[in-house]
């Protein structure tokens, strides 16, 4: 692992890749060879037709995670922002919203959200971290008291606000962390942002797929009946091995990227619940529902676990290293 | 710019086309909605698919859409809407312009409320829809029903708020023989309101 460290940074990227595509390769072969023997039953069908679609996620995901990374920190700020973007009109839709809340969602979707990620790519992290949580948290209710309806109001803004924090906030700490300098670790922020990406979709993987063959008693059965404490434990767990694994990319010691990646990784997965109860509480199953009102693409449900995981790995980071 | 403004609309409304009832081909027709918004007509435009885009026209009321220079510019060079009067004269049919472009062979976009309604139930139809049924027997009618598109953007304001829409297209219907006037125009707005989506 120790040589490993020493390698160039071109070096490690076309290592990374590699596995990271010959993984990708692995898995869609397997899921033709699948196809080609065709299914037993209808439920191994569906299984089937879940696991493609989660595999044309993951492409997806490799593929924009790759832009991000060619094009530099100012292109993976507007990538991240175009996404956030995205989620952010996902959530919304979800959420009933009223007349009233017109100007409000202005300001969120085209001076908030502009506005934070142009923060990060200033690398003003001190304004970074207090911008949403503080000022925009004071001034989305003056904008809507200003609008003058009164019903529901704390509903309301509470709605909105928590979509800014997840969709906005959460994210934007991603490409953070490319922007994060760290003393004799110039340059290599992307590898910080890999190692979160790794760690936080591992751990969502292992945890559904042990959530569906342990069979526990789930935490929180009216939400989800995958989530127990102890697949969210192994999830977190097998993530932060993986995370240790990496450990020569980061700047971390293999001990500090195991601690930091099973963080990571745990708020991850609880975020990711977290957001399942979001979904029953709006009455639909995925966001990206075929049948429901939105058509949406389910982005955000991809997402999720990436916005949770994101700000706390920053700031452990953060103030671990104190950078 | 008409590339432009589709693509406008879809980074802000995702104008998903859900074709339940047919699939979308280049055959003439006459698509039927609800109206709730200015925005109705580029949704619908923007959720077809791109080569059937410039055979599909809107119908414009010529008194508002010529006011301006851009209304005028957007709707005749963008759009290629035709151009109809609301004020009723003795001499002349209002429903002509649209004729004749049913004869050329474009297909037509008609909000058969008239006008815009930003209650939850449509408006009952005028009866535009009826005769045009009557004259053009060969032209496929398609009721479409626009979700969400009130919340984004309410009557009043400029600027769009970026939420997700969808057009759902239904099954074809005709004018049956001997149906009567108000009978068949009741039907076209079950057929609209059948098209919305079960919300959750």
């Amino acid at each position: 692992m120790r040589s490993l460290r020493e390698l160039s940074v071109d070096q490690q990227v076309a290592l990374l890749f590699l596995i990271l595509g010959g993984a990708l390769v692995l898995l869609t072969s397997a899921a033709v060879v699948m196809a080609l023997r065709g299914a037993s039953s209808p439920e191994r069908a569906l299984h089937h037709d879940h696991f493609r679609r989660e595999l044309s996620a993951l492409w997806v995901g490799a593929s924009v995670f790759w832009l991000a990374w060619v094009s530099g920190p100012l292109g993976a700020t507007l990538l991240f922002g175009v996404v956030s973007f995205l989620a952010l009109r996902e959530f919304i839709t979800l959420m009933h919203t009223r007349r009233s809340d017109h100007r409000s969602l202005l300001l969120a979707f085209f001076a908030v959200l502009p506005l934070q990620y142009a923060i990060v790519g200033g690398r003003w992290f001190d304004l970074f971290t207090v911008f949403i949580p503080v000022y925009v948290f004071l001034a989305l209710p003056m904008a809507s008291a200003l609008a003058g309806d009164p019903e529901r109001f704390l509903e309301r803004n509470a709605k909105i606000q928590w979509g800014i924090m997840v969709c906005v906030y959460g994210l934007s700490h991603a490409p953070a962390l490319l922007l994060l300098e760290f003393p004799r670790y110039e340059g290599r922020g992307a590898f910080l942002l890999f190692f979160l990406v790794v760690v936080a979709s591992s751990a969502q993987i292992v945890q559904q797929a042990a959530g569906r063959r342990l069979r526990r008693r789930p935490v929180a059965r009216q939400i989800s009946r995958d989530f127990s404490l102890r697949s969210w434990f192994l999830g977190a767990f097998t993530a932060a091995w993986i995370g240790a694994a990496l450990y020569w990319i980061t700047p971390f010691k293999a001990g500090q990227a195991l601690a930091i990646g099973f963080i990571a990784a745990g708020a991850g997965t609880l975020g990711e619940l977290v957001m399942k109860a979001l979904k029953r509480d709006a009455g639909v199953l995925y966001w990206g529902n075929r049948s429901s009102v939105t058509g949406a693409v389910g982005l955000l449900d991809r997402v999720a676990p990436l916005c949770f995981a994101a700000p706390v790995f920053f700031h452990s980071v953060r103030w671990y290293f104190r950078v | 710019m008409g590339l432009l403004l589709a693509f406008i609309a879809r980074l802000v409304t995702g104008a998903q086309g859900h074709w339940q009832g047919c699939p979308p081909k280049a055959e003439q027709r006459i698509y039927f909605a609800n109206h709730q918004s200015h925005l109705d007509w580029v949704l619908i435009w923007a959720a077809l698919p791109g080569d059937l885009r410039a055979g599909t026209r809107p119908i414009a009321a010529r008194d508002y859409w010529t006011a301006g220079r851009f209304k005028h510019w957007i709707t005749r060079e963008v759009f290629n809407a035709v151009y109809v009067t609301r004020q009723r004269t003795d001499d002349e049919d209002p429903l002509d312009p649209l004729a004749e472009a049913l004869a050329n062979g474009d297909s037509l976009v008609i909000f058969p409320e008239g006008t815009r309604s930003s209650k939850g139930e449509p408006q009952p139809f005028k009866s535009g829809l009826y005769h045009l049924a009557e004259r053009f027997p060969g032209v496929q009618l398609i009721p479409a029903w626009i979700d969400n598109v009130q919340r984004v953007m309410p009557k009043g304001e400029v600027v769009p708020v970026p939420i997700l829409c969808t057009v759902t297209f239904g099954p074809p219907m005709t004018l049956t023989p001997g149906e009567e006037k108000r009978a068949f125009l009741e039907r076209a707005r079950a057929a609209v309101i059948a098209q919305r989506p079960r919300s959750a």
